[in-house]
């Protein structure tokens, strides 16, 4: 088993020395002991894992396994029960959305959000202010600023020749390409992209992603992102983690994924997972 | 203050609750499946009155006096459902924000139509028979009507709830409350349902206007006072809830009974009146329950609308066709009271023109690109006004200081308001801006003292270098212009795109470091301020200054003048106010009808040019060849 799966006791003792002598860089962000809970029921129950500089973690799991509760903990909408998220070092529960983009976290939504009444190119701009610390400005030009910046992040999605367009007039697919830009702007160490496919048509979607991993390579940045679409996880993911029922059941490459016990039983289905008693298998706690 | 007192007072509050009942759970019952709010409500509650003093006089010794009540009451529910089929049916797709100002028009059709119908004069109904005499309480009277009105609100809430819980009806218009593109999904043919609601929300505002007949006479003031008062009642239990409207009139009415028997009571040494309260306290409850549960006590949080407004076009700086036309219309501005000098009305009139424009285009900051439509805009305009004409009465400073302050004060106020008001949106936040507004209105109109009241404060004139109207036309519009050019200005800049941004998508916006709340906070303030230069140049240029401009109907010709000129265009607001302005003057001097003839075009302009004339233009220009642009 990896490290994603480990006691959580072990992790919580903050010795940082211990995870990190077996890995070659120090965790981008390190989630321990995370949970939350609505209501009476447990959506996340204590999961850890930790993501390295330049690694594509996928978060998978069938509907209703955590896997937006926990994505939403790591970027700020969900404020977490127990449990810490900390990058590089820094503690991100209790921050707001907004001060956890400041320490370097990008993100995209499951549905794209874009500024719908701006154009495509105005939709970086603002991105790129925000980054500088010019929106309280009240006179300056927004058009102006940065202008070139801001194509070459759009050059870098290939939507730099739809740049005037209003961001209400493309399709969903460039829509999302521009998110990416939006998310990039200020050079995140991390991007969370929940579902980053979603809508999209199989011949997008892997153009989408080989994108991402180009990014990736090209400015060592972190993603992780939850997805539905197998084949795109196994095309495209370094390292795959499984939740099921609010926690995390197996960890590892994607080809160890695919054969994982516990997960196809997950996938496919003998109807234990959704019993009171799941058999403990390897990979459970 | 006696116990028996404060039983009587009890009692009134609860016969005052149940007719607040009756036209509130109508109101709600209508925006919960149409997600209409129906302006008009009030003037269906008025009509109620009018037809059944029509009714009884004609009809009472033929079919007698209950029967001609319950008759009116199903007379506004036609009257209802013949709104619902030829107007409303040809607006459901429209934003909001056009179909209240439909129904605005429509409250002053109907209006119009009843001083046409039953004259100014006000009409005393009869007594109700068996009812007409009073019962002996602690050695107090209490007229019997009252308590049998008293026993009418349960009874109706009781009687809807049958119907919402027992029949097929009920449960669809239970489902369209909660999902009506799911109940639309599953072939519910939502035409006769939406106009059944609507039927029966009239016959519910009817009745209970009929039933205070024996109680009040008929009067055509009736409807903006009762639209004010459900609004707060639907808004305080819950848009769309039953139980929520009956729990919010008791609550309020019982509040103001109690305030009404305080009367004077001296704390520590201050008076306070408890009874003048009474003007303000349903206002204060709303404000504080949108604060605290900005859904209402029984509502819940609104499901995200699937249809909201309609995606604006990016703003465009000017062209050079644009700039060359605001050019020429300034210069044409500079020069026309020396053109025009053998009638001095055309620059007074222009003077009340340039600043209902520099209101609007202040109004628009807000609602256009920031997105909260605002129903209290002139609360800034009036208490700047009474700002400048207060500094330069009382505090002795020079006009031109007080016009340098006077938007200080509006912004300082704005400050105050906006913050509360940035937390809620929809019509959750034109309700509590509407609400302060009631509250600035209150406050000016009752203190007496510092205000002057209902009078208003007189003797507010321009330096001596301004005194002649036309200088006084020339220095408004230096300052009318260098507003809206800084309005313009603010709005290409970073802090507008993030306005804009935040309007779009606050999810997005947060998720890039922006603090949406803050950026509409301060453009908030900014809108306000600047309305409070428009309200200073008002009262210099009147000499006086009264409580009616920062009133809910000043509020509201703001907002006609920039629905009429077109929220996405950045020269709607200047057009309509013009318009409005020029057409209001216009009409208002020809015909004793101006409300209906004003409701009238804004119907006419609502159905054919939704998108405003500004906007209309701007179609028509789009479709010019490149060349003539």
């Amino acid at each position: 088993m990896s490290a994603a799966t480990e006691r959580p006791d072990v992790q919580a003792s903050r010795a940082p020395a211990a995870g990190l002598a077996t890995r070659p860089t120090a965790p981008l962000l390190q989630v321990s002991g995370l949970g939350k809970s609505f209501g009476g029921v447990r959506a996340v129950d204590g999961i850890d894992f930790d993501i390295a500089p330049g690694e594509l973690l996928a978060l998978i799991g069938p509907n209703g396994a955590g896997k937006s509760t926990t994505f939403n903990m790591v970027n700020g909408q969900l404020r977490a029960d127990r449990g810490s998220i900390r990058l590089q070092g820094r503690e991100l529960i209790g921050l707001a959305p907004r001060a956890i983009w400041k320490l370097g976290v990008g993100r995209t939504f499951q549905i794209a959000q874009t500024f719908a009444s701006l154009s495509v190119l105005e939709n970086v701009q603002m991105a790129l202010l925000s980054a500088d610390q010019h929106v309280y400005r009240l006179f300056a030009r927004a058009s102006a600023h940065r202008r070139d910046d801001a194509l070459a992040l759009l050059a870098q999605v290939g939507m730099a020749a739809q740049a005037l367009r209003p961001c209400s007039e493309l399709a969903y697919g460039d829509v999302k390409r521009v998110e990416l830009a939006v998310a990039m702007a200020h050079n995140p160490t991390l991007l969370l992209m929940d579902e980053p496919t979603a809508g999209m048509a199989p011949r997008e979607r892997n153009e989408l992603m080989a994108l991402t991993r180009q990014l990736v390579v090209e400015r060592g940045m972190a993603v992780l992102f939850t997805e539905h679409s197998m084949d795109v996880v196994f095309a495209h993911a370094d390292r795959v983690i499984v939740l099921a029922r609010g926690r995390l059941i197996a960890g590892g490459t994607p080809a160890e994924i695919r054969d994982h016990p516990k997960v196809q039983e997950v996938y496919f289905g003998t109807g234990r997972t959704f019993e009171k008693k799941a058999p403990v298998g390897e990979g459970s706690r | 203050m006696s116990f028996s007192g404060l039983l009587i007072q009890l009692l009134n509050g609860l016969a005052g609750a149940s007719t607040l009942f009756l036209v509130a759970a109508g109101l709600s019952l209508i925006f919960g499946v149409t997600r209409i709010v129906n302006f008009a409500h009030g003037s269906f509650y008025m009509v109620g009155i009018y037809l059944a003093y029509s009714a009884v006089e004609h009809l009472a010794g033929s079919i007698g006096f209950w029967p001609a009540l319950l008759l009116a009451a199903l007379g506004v529910g036609v009257l209802g459902a013949l709104v619902e089929v030829l107007l409303l049916r040809r607006i459901y797709h429209v934003p909001e924000l056009f179909q209240l100002l439909a129904t605005f028009a429509l409250a002053l059709v109907i209006k119009d139509v009843a001083l046409y119908l039953w004259g100014p004069e006000e009409l005393l109904g009869p007594r109700a028979p068996g009812l007409s005499g009073s019962v002996e309480l602690l050695g107090r009277k209490f007229p019997a009507y009252d308590l049998f009105l008293i026993v009418v609100g349960p009874v109706v809430l009781g009687l809807l709830w049958l119907l919402l819980t027992r029949t097929r009806w009920g449960t669809l218009v239970r489902a369209a409350t909660q999902d009506r593109d799911m109940v639309a999904a599953l072939g519910v043919n939502q035409a006769w349902l939406f106009t059944s609601v609507f039927a029966l929300g009239a016959v519910l505002a009817g009745l209970g206007g009929a039933l205070q007949l024996p109680r009040e006479p008929a009067s055509l003031e009736v409807d903006l006072h009762t639209i004010g008062a459900a609004f707060v009642v639907v808004v305080v239990g819950g848009m769309g809830s039953i139980p929520g409207a009956f729990v919010a009139a008791l609550l309020i009415a019982e509040l103001k009974a109690i305030c009404i028997w305080l009367g004077l009571v001296n704390i520590g040494g201050f008076e306070i009146s408890f009874s003048k309260l009474t003007l303000v306290v349903e206002f204060l409850v709303m404000a504080a329950v949108l604060i605290v549960r900005p859904w209402g006590l029984l509502g819940r949080p609104p499901a995200a609308s699937r249809h909201a407004s309609a995606v604006e076009a990016p703003l465009n700086p000017p062209g050079r066709w644009m700039r060359t036309v605001s050019l020429v219309l300034v210069a044409a501005m500079t020069v026309l009271p020396f053109v025009t000098a053998g009638s001095p009305y055309v620059t007074v009139l222009a003077i009340d023109l340039l600043v209902a424009a520099l209101l609007a285009a202040s109004l628009h900051f807000i609602m256009g690109p920031g997105g909260m439509h605002s129903f209290g805009h002139a609360a800034y305009f009036g208490l700047a006004a009474y700002g400048a004409a207060l500094l330069v009465r009382a505090a002795g400073l020079p006009m031109e200081a007080a016009i340098a302050l006077a938007p200080l004060v509006a912004g300082a106020f704005a400050l105050l308001f906006g913050w509360f008001a940035v937390r809620l949106s929809g019509v959750y936040l034109a309700m509590l801006t509407l609400a302060f507004g009631q509250i600035a209105w209150a406050i000016v109109y009752q203190w007496d003292g510092v205000t002057g009241g209902s009078n208003g404060l007189t003797g507010v004139w321009p330096a001596p270098w301004l005194a002649d109207k036309r200088t006084y036309y020339l220095f408004t519009l230096a300052l009318v212009v260098a507003g809206v050019w800084l309005l313009r200005r603010v709005l290409f800049s970073p802090f507008g795109m993030a306005m804009r941004a935040g309007r779009d998508s606050p999810l997005r916006a947060d998720a890039i470091g922006i603090d949406v709340k803050r950026v509409h906070w301060f453009a908030f303030a900014i809108g306000g301020a600047v309305a409070g230069i428009a309200g200073a140049l008002f009262a210099f240029s009147k000499g006086s200054i009264s409580p009616e401009s920062l009133h809910v109907a000043k509020s509201i010709d703001a907002l006609v003048m920039v629905l009429l000129g077109g929220v996405q265009t950045l020269a709607g607001p200047i057009v309509g106010a013009v318009s409005f302005t020029w057409l209001h003057d216009t009409v208002a001097r020809n015909t004793e009808y101006w409300r209906a003839m004003l409701g009238g075009i804004i119907l006419v302009l609502v159905l054919l040019f939704p998108q405003g004339i500004a906007g209309y233009a701007q179609r028509l220009i789009a479709r010019l060849p490149r060349s003539l642009r």
